[in-house]
């Protein structure tokens, strides 16, 4: 008894319950039998498979780190892991017996069982603390009756359901035959399976946690980069078919999974190179930090055209699909930048950016159509289009600037979240059908011309993308580093202060809108040019989610974050594409675990990482 | 002619009648102090003449002409600078950069000089002009607001509170400075709460009561008042 009521014991259970709920919860809507159908390794584990044991290893691993650093044995640890393990598979193990024909009644039961259980736990609490008899029994009966109407509700609904299944839609035949590693016949063998898989990845967490700095590294690393080729198969090979012949690819992937023997090949690679990292990486850093200047900056410059060179062959490598979804990243990236010049620059918080890209794709898209809509009937060539869509962009974030300057905070981020809003209304009224289509849109945009050559595909159409990125960075660098942005820094520090040095706040503000809003202007146009076709619902609030996100999932004020943000929150989806069910869950998830665990972001810059440890003091000091 | 004429001015934050007809003057030179207690609608006044808000009634002369709704931008570069309560320095700057930031205004590009004697002032702050603002102590930051305010080269200065949340030592420090600031021709508005140092180093007083103009006179009479000592001054 002793055992259970010590603190580490509690978190084991914590987290353990923690874990075995998530699992539970995944099957529960669905997620663990749609991962099922992406094989990381082909007739050996699914992604599905993956989840399911990945929760039971990085929770014990947790575990085990705050456990020895507390000074438990590895004994107590492995044997918690163990525990952890089980307690995963709890939850879900109990849900297959509900599900189950033959042991249905235990639902039934312990329905009918869970007011009087819940009722004497909170009157055997009641007493604890001491009250009378009389409130005791007053608490046990007003708990049953309550949770008894609930529970009895439940018996009720799965009674007339007939199983679960009518209440938990996708408590199906293939939840049950990934839970139970294709046992559904023999559920018992299912079971144990489950439990023995749940608590071997425990263990496996606890080992991996056990074991020394060096092999545990390689291992991670072997691990990881497996799990993540194989999960982006179908990527993978994408970029490989640019690259080997066929029979070499048919070796290696079994359609667009991993084959077996390939895997091991790729984990033993990986293994050793993350073992020869771990083992002389440090030497290496170490090394380059004891470069003199001058070599240091030689090195960080090949560095840099390797990065380059890298960005300039990137069609070639990745083929024709990938580089749409490129092109789909760096329309994202260039909306980043821009936004960023509001929010990250002048501390601007704009949740209407998709306005501006909006303007941008609708400009674009009346001046050059070919289609009955067009105003000018191909007159207008993409690149003459693209300086007026960028003018109005601007024009337009200057206009729906004027009537939010007095508004700070969150009140500001409300009234752009309208104004994102009033774009999309008036781009489906019947009132500008005459001239944008309404739900139609517009159609028959033609594709830049570069010369004479049509950039028709997404590899062409990536190097406008590209250079628009580019330009866009230096301009916003350049800002950053300039009178201007020294004004939209002491704005986003203190507006007060800022005015008092003399600051004309109204005009920086105006301008840091109008700025932000050119990018999102020529973001749009491109994505016109590209779609060919331009739709009112491309433009919702979620445009301008997803451009706030990766701001803030890359990491503020960050220019090298934005571009990891968008590859994170842009490409990732679009890689996932047969799970785009789970895609805002998904997202969720990863905003809440960034914002708890590295607020500031994957690339913080470095002004941001001085606010998010403000006391912590930094390096540079003088005197003292 | 006095510098800076306040003549009866109401300031309202919404339906909040703030300032109830205050008027005072600052002639040149002198190290004005405004005291009285919290709500008194000291800091309150300081904001409505360096035009972060606008008076409702009444006006504000400076140098000949009416300020009123002059906005504070332009007022900075007329030469009017002001030390906000709570200092409010920009933390992620370094001492330098904080100090460039003072000079946003200034044209003429002899900024060097001003950081020279700013650091002349305050030695520590060159001590620590690599460092960040967000790590100075809070006399350190309050230093730092003050010489960031003169590198606009203000003729008159506001101070709000500068004694707020300093160790005694500091407040002496900081007020030697106000003292050598004005003997070097800048005219100075002092709103302290820390009325027994206010009165020491000041030319003249005005008590503020509950947005009113209580009591005015020349510093040396305002120490030896009876009601000042009582209320302000913990004498009895």
């Amino acid at each position: 008894m002793n055992i259970l009521a010590s603190e580490a014991s509690r978190r084991i259970l914590r987290l353990g319950l923690l874990s075995g709920g998530f699992i539970l919860f995944a099957g529960v809507i669905g997620m663990i039998a749609a991962f099922h159908e992406r094989e990381v390794v082909d007739d050996f584990i699914s992604l599905g498979q993956v989840l399911l044991l990945a929760a039971p290893f990085v929770t014990s691993y947790m575990a085990a780190t705050q456990m020895l650093e507390t000074g438990e044995s590895p004994r107590m640890a492995l044997a918690g892991g163990l525990v952890i393990g089980v307690l995963c598979a709890l939850p879900t193990v109990i849900l297959l017996l509900f599900n189950s024909d033959d042991y249905r009644y235990l639902l039934d039961t312990s329905l009918k069982l869970i007011p009087f259980v819940a009722a004497s736990y909170l009157a055997w609490k009641s007493h604890a603390q001491g009250n009378e008899t009389r409130q005791v029994a007053a608490t046990w009966l007003i708990a049953a009756l309550l949770i008894g109407i609930v529970s009895f509700g439940f018996a009720l609904i799965f009674e007339v359901k007939g199983d679960l299944r009518g209440v938990l839609v996708n408590v199906d035949r293939d939840w049950v035959e990934v839970v139970t590693f294709d046992h559904r016949r023999e559920l018992w063998t299912g079971i144990g399976l489950l439990l023995a898989a749940s608590a071997g990845a425990g263990l496996a967490g606890v080992v991996m946690r056990i074991l020394p700095d060096i092999p545990r590294r390689a291992l991670l690393y072997g691990l990881g980069i497996t799990l993540l080729v194989g999960a982006f198969g179908e990527t993978v090979r994408l970029i490989l078919q640019e690259n080997l012949d066929r029979d070499t690819l048919r070796e290696i992937f079994r359609r667009d999974t991993l084959r077996q023997n390939a895997a091991a090949m790729l984990f033993i690679i990986s293994t050793l190179a993350g073992f020869l990292w771990a083992m002389f990486g440090g030497r290496a850093q170490s090394e380059f930090a004891a470069l003199d200047d001058s070599r240091r900056q030689q090195v960080r410059n090949l560095g840099m055209l390797l990065f380059a060179a890298l960005l300039l062959a990137l069609p070639w490598l990745i083929g024709r699909t990938l580089s749409d979804v490129a092109v789909t990243i760096g329309i994202f990236v260039l909306m980043g930048l821009g936004l960023n010049i509001a929010i990250g620059l002048a501390g601007l918080l704009d949740l209407g950016y998709v306005t501006n890209y909006a303007v941008g794709a609708y400009i674009l898209a009346v001046l050059t159509s070919i289609g009955p809509l067009g105003l000018f009937k191909g007159t207008f060539t993409f690149w003459m289009v693209i300086p007026i869509a960028l003018l109005a962009a601007m024009f337009a974030g200057f206009i729906f600037a004027v009537p939010v300057l007095r508004m700070r905070g969150d009140y500001l981020a409300i009234a752009t979240l309208g104004f994102g809003e009033i774009i999309g209304k008036l781009a489906l009224s019947d009132w500008l059908k005459p001239l944008i289509g309404g739900a139609q849109g517009v159609q028959n945009i033609p594709k830049p011309f570069l010369f004479s050559t049509e950039l028709k595909n997404p590899e062409q159409l990536y190097y406008i993308v590209l250079v628009a990125s580019l330009v866009t960075l230096f301009v916003s660098i350049r800002l950053n580093n300039s009178r201007t942005g020294r004004q939209w820094m002491a704005i986003r520090e203190d507006e007060d202060v800022a005015t008092a040095i003399g600051i004309d706040t109204a005009r920086a503000k105006l301008l840091a809108f109008t700025l932000s809003a050119a990018t999102g202007g020529v973001a749009g146009a491109i994505f016109a040019a590209k779609v060919g076709t331009v739709f009112p619902n491309s433009f919702t609030v979620f445009i301008s989610i997803n451009v706030l996100s990766l701001i803030i999932v890359g990491g503020i004020a960050s220019n090298p974050g934005i571009v990891v943000g968008a590859v994170v929150l842009i490409g990732m989806p679009e890689l996932l594409r047969e799970f785009s069910d789970f895609r805002f869950l998904m997202y969720g998830a990863l905003l809440i675990l960034m914002m708890i665990n590295r607020p500031q972001g994957f690339i913080p810059s470095k002004l941001v990482m001085h606010e998010v440890h403000a006391g912590v003091k930094p390096k540079v000091s003088a005197g003292d | 002619m006095a510098l800076l004429e306040v003549n009866d001015i109401h300031t309202y934050y919404g339906n909040i009648h703030a300032l109830k007809g205050i008027s005072f003057e600052v002639d040149s030179g002198e190290i004005i102090a405004l005291i009285g207690s919290n709500g008194a609608g000291k800091t309150t006044t300081l904001r409505t003449i360096s035009g972060l808000m606008s008076p409702r009634d009444g006006n504000i002369v400076y140098d000949g002409q009416e300020i009123s709704s002059t906005r504070a931008d332009l007022l900075v570069m007329r030469g009017i600078s002001m030390v906000p309560e709570g200092r409010g320095v920009f933390a992620k700057l370094t001492v330098e950069e904080n100090l460039d930031m003072g000079a946003y205004v200034r044209t003429d590009g002899d900024v060097a000089d001003d950081l020279d004697s700013a650091f002349e002032m305050f030695p520590r702050l060159q001590e620590r002009r690599k460092q960040l603002a967000g790590t100075l102590s809070g006399g350190e930051q309050q230093m730092l607001a003050i010489a960031r305010a003169l590198m606009s080269g203000p003729r008159l200065l506001l101070l709000d509170e500068p004694s707020m949340g300093l160790a005694p030592v500091l407040v002496d420090v900081v007020f030697e400075a106000i003292q050598r600031i004005a003997s070097e021709g800048v005219t100075i508005l002092l709103v302290e709460q820390n009325a027994h140092m206010a009165l020491q180093i000041a030319n003249r007083g005005y008590v503020l009561q509950s947005g009113e103009v209580a009591i005015s006179d020349t510093a040396a009479n305002l120490q030896r008042n009876e009601v000042v000592q009582k209320t302000y001054l913990g004498i009895d």
